[in-house]
């Protein structure tokens, strides 16, 4: 999903850029204000962090017959919302683009929109509606990594598609191209981030409890019991 | 073994078998370089849209060759595994710690109960 350093047009790179700013903005702010608040999710934030950073390294080879890799980070925006995962996202592709000449700055507008905006938000929203429908927490989380994911690979599709549109098919004919190249390498590759984000789940859900309460992410579970439990006493 | 152990062996093991499969069903072969980067790919399609798109910002470090660049793609992923077991090795050890302690608290209640026992037997 790393649009390289150059390739996209002066316009549509400071379009992306002015797009994504507000976003990166308000993360920052909301990621002072939880560790302001909250200092002891400092190390919880580190290791959502850490999980962009490797599943992001990890390029991996997919049925298209190319290479390509996962995001994670549909796991920080499930924990700490999306705000704060654009901050953890945008870190991680400033390193990408500095150390390893992996996307690039004048790309990086567009990068942040879709892997830091577009894939956490998209990723928590599906989420957030299957735990409204009771969906099992585990099943929720691979869903949401899944999309966080998937969705990002599709929205670099569009930016290209719409820098580089087809000059006999148009816009449609370049998001096929474009789409084909990232979309369809990386649904085995969505696949696997989700059952990685699920096995880091599962070992969360082991050792913080108490953090997963606080954030949420356990307590709609604990709400329901109490409900009933109420339910109970009522009757 | 545990069952959670299992279910998480297993989990890795499906994330390796579709990492895996790919390279073994030879899914690459199709292409005259098999199993290049999608990003790569992304960068030739464009050319072939538009040939005469120049890049024109280039990388302000670019490492200087390929092996280079593999190096710093695993640092980034060792810097992330290395924050990634601090979290989940300190997580673990605090909770050794607790369930210690409360052993240990629970261990003296029982003992300060069974002094108490004991001299109101000895009063009586």
């Amino acid at each position: 999903m790393h649009i390289a350093e150059g390739f996209l047009p002066p316009a549509h790179a400071v379009a992306w850029g002015v797009a994504s700013a507000p976003f990166v903005v308000h993360g920052v702010r909301s990621l002072t204000r939880e560790v302001k608040e909250h200092p002891e999710s400092t190390l919880l934030l580190g290791a959502s962090g850490a999980f962009t950073f490797v599943l992001s390294a990890l390029k991996l080879p997919s049925v298209t017959g190319s290479c390509s890799h996962p995001t994670g980070t549909g796991l920080g925006a499930i924990l700490f919302r999306p705000p704060i995962m654009v901050v953890l996202g945008t870190i991680t592709l400033l390193f990408q683009a500095l150390l390893l000449a992996h996307g690039g700055l004048t790309t990086l507008g567009a990068n942040v929109f879709s892997m830091a905006i577009v894939g956490p938000w998209a990723g928590y929203a599906i989420y957030k509606l299957l735990r409204r429908f009771d969906v099992p927490l585990m099943v929720a989380v691979f869903f949401g990594a899944f999309l966080a994911d998937l969705s990002t690979y599709c929205v670099t599709s569009v930016q290209l598609a719409l820098a580089f549109p087809d000059p006999s098919s148009g816009f449609l004919g370049a998001l096929g191209k474009f789409g084909s190249i990232f979309a369809v390498t990386q649904i085995p590759l969505a696949v696997s981030e989700g059952l990685l984000t699920v096995l880091v789940m599962r070992l969360l859900v082991q050792s913080s409890k108490g953090e997963l309460t606080r954030l949420g992410v356990l307590l709609a579970k604990k709400q329901s019991r109490t409900e009933t439990e109420t339910e109970a006493v009522a009757r | 073994m545990s069952r959670n152990t299992k279910i998480n062996i297993l989990l890795l093991v499906v994330v390796a078998a579709l990492a895996v499969l790919p390279l073994a069903l030879g899914l690459g072969d199709h292409k005259e370089e098999p199993f290049t980067g999608a990003d790569a790919e992304a960068e030739t399609a464009i050319t072939e849209i538009e040939p005469d798109y120049e890049p024109w910002f280039s990388p302000l470090y670019e490492p200087p060759s390929g092996d280079i660049e593999s190096a710093l793609f695993a640092l980034q992923a060792a810097l992330g595994a290395g924050v990634l077991a601090y979290y989940f090795g300190l997580r673990r050890g605090r909770r050794q710690g607790e369930e210690r302690a409360l052993e240990r608290v629970g261990g003296a209640e029982s003992a300060v109960g069974a002094t108490a026992e004991e001299s109101t037997a000895e009063r009586s």
